[in-house]
């Protein structure tokens, strides 16, 4: 059982450092083009938003497959996000400025597309310090909190992605389609629990009103201006 | 994965200048044997060669600077007419008819009409000039361009003293370029802008060649500005015409964008783009481990061309 389950995933660590190879390989032989280091940066970052994305369908794929024994990819993908991710950076801060400091700050703080790319790197970088069991444990309830702002990652990318370009937008349009699917997916699976969740009150038993009040400007919520209290009411009695 | 293969690049255009030379010589010695019959073929390739060989040297005030690989330069080109992408347009601008091709002058000048392009040329003395090139995108390299002053050719048809400007329009042909065809990205045919003063100044030209060639096509054939320190958008590729007007031109990216690109696209490292800084640059060729290069103050060309935005505002006038 246990071989049978761990092939599929070592195929899978595998596959995601083919990426990798083909990108030392064309730095070897020199067929990066041109602009090498452009080059570079543009497959790293492309095989970090893939991978983020790939993490972010794992969810959406349980749900929909009922198969429960996706979460250890998720962790995977994730980790490898944060490979090509730092890789990327290291790029840039190596190879691009040469490690020169003050041109890396000048360049940063001038360059708004680098934020974003900066704001997602942050959060990647303290989902995959998390990682680890125990530190699982410790954060307790907070660690699923900490790892929902994978979400604002992959907004703060896909912005990275357009806020560069000049002309061509058809590709980043792609994946930023994919990434509404993706969101837009969790979004539905919320409203849906909602839904339901106001299903499960019992409306067979009844009700009379207690109270009624003028809510708040702050405690208003849409079409809602006054705060009914309610009572049940016990035939038995 | 994606494995790039370089784009086929039809032989004339990579013809090796050395075995050009080979082939003269080949030739050369058939008529001193007196094989050859006929010695319209040899005068015919003499022609070519000193045409753009061996160049006089022109105004350049940089005389160190080496130039990047002619490989680079025909494979790295921004030409949106045609494709978002760089390599690419090595390929596809190669269906470009720009034989004959003419340019039309007008607007406030003693002398308009359409010139034939070869006529235009035979006025001129054809020059090499070795400038930096400076992208807003943040790269840069240094080409051996052959042309001839910009100056020299306004001369010619001699400007009323109402041209304040001068616009240059590229080709539109919206049947070999499919962008334009499409009408994608931006508003075609492509213009540009000068003020008079710089187009006059004798660090702008018109480029027909480079690296000892006819100018590829991919780079601007057969005739494009080259104005070393604004960014290269302003180098405009495929003129049929340059029109000296009274109101400054609005150039097409300044239209599309102009919060992003403004008229003037001096090179400048403390004005930043909205998006990204113009602090520093990736110099193309210069392999993995070289950093980036600061990039300099007119890109450069300080010393020569300041004097034209003394009283400016830079930070207002990008």
């Amino acid at each position: 059982m246990l071989t049978r389950f761990l092939k599929p995933y070592s195929l899978c660590f595998s596959i995601c450092l083919l990426p990798l190879l083909g990108i030392v390989i064309d730095m070897i032989f020199d067929n990066l083009g041109p602009d090498p280091i452009q080059a570079l940066h543009i497959r790293l970052g492309d095989w970090s938003l893939r991978l983020l994305w790939l993490t972010l369908l794992i969810t959406p794929l349980q749900t929909i497959t009922q198969w429960r024994g996706m979460a250890q990819y998720r962790k995977l993908l994730g980790l490898y996000t944060f490979f090509y991710a730092s890789l990327h950076v290291i790029a840039y801060v190596w190879l691009d400025q040469g490690l020169v400091w003050g041109t890396i700050f000048t360049d940063v703080i001038e360059s708004s597309y680098i934020w974003f790319g900066f704001l997602a790197y942050l959060i990647v970088l303290a989902l995959a310090l998390t990682t680890p069991k125990r530190i699982v444990k410790l954060l307790g309830k907070n660690w699923k909190k900490l790892h929902r702002t994978i979400y604002i990652a992959s907004i703060a990318v896909i912005i990275h992605y357009y806020w560069q370009l000049k002309g061509n937008l058809a590709e980043p349009l792609f994946y930023l389609i994919i990434l509404a699917l993706l969101l837009g997916f969790r979004l539905a699976v919320w409203f849906k629990n909602r839904k339901f969740t106001k299903m499960m009150i019992p409306t067979t038993r009844k009700i009379r009103v207690v109270k009624v009040d003028s809510l708040t400007e702050d405690q208003t919520t849409a079409g809602q201006s006054k705060a009914i209290v309610i009572e049940e009411v016990n035939e038995e009695s | 994965m994606i494995i790039k293969t370089n784009k086929c690049i039809p032989s004339s255009e990579i013809t090796d200048p050395a075995i050009f030379k080979q082939r003269r010589q080949i030739i050369k010695a058939m008529l001193a044997m007196g094989i050859t019959g006929s010695g319209i073929y040899s005068c015919f390739a003499d022609a070519i060669e000193s045409k753009w060989q061996n160049v006089p040297k022109g105004y350049q005030p940089k005389t160190l600077l080496t130039a990047t690989s002619n490989d680079i330069v025909k494979n790295h080109t921004n030409y949106y007419e045609f494709t978002y992408n760089k390599t690419d347009a090595t390929s596809l601008a190669q269906v470009l008819p720009i034989d004959p091709w003419s340019v039309e002058i007008t607007g406030e000048v003693e002398k308009p009409g359409v010139y034939h392009l070869e006529d235009l040329i035979s006025q001129q003395t054809l020059q090499e000039y070795v400038y930096r090139f400076r992208c807003v995108e943040a790269w840069s390299m240094v080409v051996p361009w052959i042309g001839f002053s910009l100056a020299d050719l306004l001369k010619k048809v001699q400007p009323l003293s109402t041209a304040q400007f001068v616009q240059f329009t590229t080709l539109f042909d919206p049947k070999n370029m499919p962008n334009q065809a499409d009408n994608r990205l931006l508003e075609w045919p492509y213009v540009e802008g000068l003020r008079i003063d710089e187009a006059m100044h004798p660090l702008s030209i018109l480029a027909t060649g480079m690296y000892g060639e006819p100018l590829a096509k991919q780079n601007g054939a057969p005739l494009r500005l080259v104005v070393p320190w604004k960014y290269g958008f302003k180098s405009i590729k495929a003129i049929v015409k340059i029109e000296l007007v009274k109101r400054p031109p609005l150039s097409t990216w300044s239209k599309s964008a102009p919060n992003d690109y403004g008229f003037y696209a001096n090179v400048n490292p403390q004005v930043p783009h909205p998006r990204w800084s113009q602090n520093s640059e990736r110099v193309l060729g210069a392999g993995f481990f070289t950093p980036r290069r600061k990039t300099e103050l007119f890109n450069g060309y300080a010393d020569e061309v300041a004097a034209l935005y003394s009283n400016m505002d830079l930070r207002h006038f990008f």
